[in-house]
């Protein structure tokens, strides 16, 4: 391998000059990843009008930022960014590159890691940086991926042992965001984007942003339902205690499958990653990929009539039980108490 | 005329697993799991057929996987594709998504031109998917992820709603391009009676070796040459069939590797057990209103 670096990328996803915040998560995590193996960490932006962007990375621990800034480049397009990633990486030899597993992330990373031929793993829950032995050889500072599979029945943690560039999508809210104190000075390095009539293949004729109203991120109570209430209106019951706790309603995937609960209100690995003050999981068993997305939350109740089900584990309380018989005296309980 | 190669993926059931599907190291028997055809690809197939109905062409189906991946060719002729390949080849055990999708391009490459690659977005046994964007850039043309609807197409370009974060967006892209499509897009329709009756016994080289078994070489070229004439032998794309190199497969080419694999520790946990009484969800409000969670 020629060129090793120890330098960390993080993609820095924007739309219309604004970054998302799993970019913010990234470079905390990144700064972190860097710092175990005394690397430097860079933030790559690519848009037009976005310098801005490039001096606010520095809050989140960025050692230089890495600007394409061309009028060209407004809307992300998979080709012309993937095309940009790949110049610099073939040229600068990055240790890792980080992107969001948002749908941007998971269009790009792929087709960047295929022109490059890194290792990248996706939906990445942890990200750790050891020495490891493998196959009787023995490595320095790799980065682990970890990742739960397979149904979220095991944790599998991935390496990219033998190629100069490790790749990998982490999900939004995965990291914590960790703005520091004291900033390293802007240093932007500027670079010219050189157009390709391949860029030209695509075009957008026209965006429609749904505008989120459903923002389960920011929630402070949020109560969840699973495949284990049966029915759809077993499922009212949950949105009827939320209603009555001043509570968001979530689900799981399966819930989520099963036409019980919109797409938008699912937590979980492939959902929206939570930290609410308080989380009651109802009719949930407790897959490895939904508990990913809620085990952070301050307080978590598990109300479940299997004793052995998972979700007991990251529970503060649990209550075994049907959610048919818990959830009214729940209600009747809390409206006595609080009127 | 607009002709399409559907990626599918047989893949097993991951939200039908049982304890007994666990190994006690942790790993998984995929010999317990039922294989189904990945619903994704599914829809995939579903866009294509309705493209070839609109405009015209042929839809060619092609798996990478294990000999009895063949199954989910069988159902992909019982719904419509005009033929299928199966890319099977011990060598190609044990790759990654990048290993992966170099043999999907250059088994696409051998099997013909083509205006449209569609695949589903991502198979429920990895959910990364990577493998439509990889192979589309080693097929060195333009991708389109996330496919909710194909509205139309006008000679060399089509328009494609596909979702983004927070909205969806209307794409036109220059043919040829590769389509990655969600499962709620479209419904896939069912395989037609008559379909089933006419392919039910497609069958790839190894399984007509096996109906052969017991008899002469000779028989099993007789056999593939009497399918053949019937449109009913699924090709077998193996390392000899195709230029590839031997260092971009398998696990050899495969970047990434599996370093560790632990199962999901069940049961335990050190939670307040809470009786599901008045008093018992009494009690816990009042814990939470004391930690000013409600109230």
């Amino acid at each position: 391998m020629k060129n090793i670096t120890n330098d960390v990328w993080v993609f820095i996803e924007q739309r219309n000059g604004h970054a998302a915040d799993v970019s913010y998560e990234l470079l905390s995590k990144g700064r972190k990843l860097a710092d175990s193996m005394n690397g430097t960490l860079k933030a790559v932006i690519i848009g037009s009008n976005v310098k801005h962007l490039a001096t606010q990375v520095f809050g989140y621990g960025t050692d230089e930022a890495l600007l394409i800034d061309n009028p060209a480049l407004k809307d992300y397009l998979t080709v012309p960014y993937a095309r940009i990633l790949d110049k610099m990486i073939k040229e600068y030899t990055p240790r890792i590159v980080l992107f969001g597993a948002t749908i941007i992330g998971r269009d790009l990373a792929p087709r960047v890691a295929s022109s490059t031929k890194s290792g990248l793993t996706a939906d990445c829950t942890d990200l750790q940086i050891s020495d490891v032995t493998y196959l009787k050889q023995n490595y320095e500072k790799l980065l682990l991926q970890i990742r739960p599979a397979f149904g979220g029945n095991i944790i599998a943690t991935i390496i990219t042992p033998d190629n100069p560039t490790q790749m990998a999508t982490v999900r939004e809210g995965v990291m914590e965001m960790a703005p520091i104190a004291y900033p390293h000075d802007v240093k932007i390095t500027e670079i010219p984007y050189i157009p390709d009539p391949m860029d030209e293949l695509v075009k957008i004729i026209e965006q429609h942003m749904e505008g989120s109203k459903v923002n389960l991120k920011n929630a402070p109570i949020i109560v969840a339902g699973g495949y284990g209430l049966g029915t759809k209106e077993n499922f009212n019951q949950v949105i009827e205690l939320a209603k009555v706790i001043g509570a968001d309603v979530a689900g799981s995937r399966a819930a989520v499958d099963a036409g019980f609960v919109t797409p938008d209100r699912q937590v979980g690995q492939t959902g929206v990653t939570v930290r609410p003050k308080l989380y009651i999981a109802v009719g949930i068993s407790g897959a490895i990929q939904h508990r990913a997305g809620m085990q952070e939350s301050n307080k978590i109740i598990a109300i479940n009539n299997d004793p052995d089900a998972p979700i007991f584990d990251v529970a503060h309380y649990g209550i075994v039980g049907d959610a048919m018989d818990v959830i009214p005296v729940f209600i009747e309980v809390f409206k006595n108490k609080l009127k | 005329m607009y002709n399409s190669i559907v990626l599918v993926k047989q893949v097993p059931d991951t939200s039908n697993i049982s304890g007994k599907v666990m190994k006690d190291d942790g790993t998984v028997n995929r010999a317990l799991l039922p294989a189904i055809f990945n619903h994704e690809d599914k829809s995939a197939l579903e866009l294509a057929l309705q493209i070839k109905e609109r405009f015209g062409g042929k839809v060619t189906v092609v798996t990478m996987g294990p000999l009895r991946a063949s199954d989910i060719l069988r159902e992909s002729l019982f719904m419509g594709a005009d033929e299928a390949y199966l890319i099977s080849d011990r060598k190609f055990a044990g790759a990654d998504t990048l290993a992966t999708s170099y043999v999907l391009s250059e088994a696409i490459k051998k099997i013909g031109s083509f205006d449209f690659v569609f695949a589903g977005r991502q198979a429920i046994d990895g959910d990364t998917a990577q493998v439509g964007p990889q192979t589309a850039e080693k097929l060195n043309m333009p991708q389109i992820t996330y496919a909710e609807e194909i509205i139309d197409i006008k000679e060399n370009k089509v328009t494609v709603k596909h979702k983004i974060d927070g909205g969806h967006e209307i794409l036109e892209a220059q043919l040829p391009v590769l389509i990655t499509v969600l499962k709620d897009a479209v419904e896939p329709r069912p395989f037609s009676a008559k379909r089933v009756m006419a392919y039910k016994n497609a069958s790839s080289l190894v399984e007509l070796e096996k109906l052969a078994e017991g008899n002469s070489l000779l028989y099993v070229d007789k056999l593939v040459d009497e399918y053949t004439s019937r449109n009913l032998f699924i090709p077998t794309i193996t390392t000899d069939e195709m230029t590839v190199d031997l260092e971009r497969i398998g696990i050899k080419g495969s970047p990434t590797k599996v370093y560790k694999v632990e199962s999901v520790v069940l049961g335990g946990g050190n939670h307040v057990n809470i009786e599901p009484t008045k008093a018992g969800i009494g009690s816990l409000i009042d814990q939470l209103m004391i930690d000013h969670i409600f109230g």
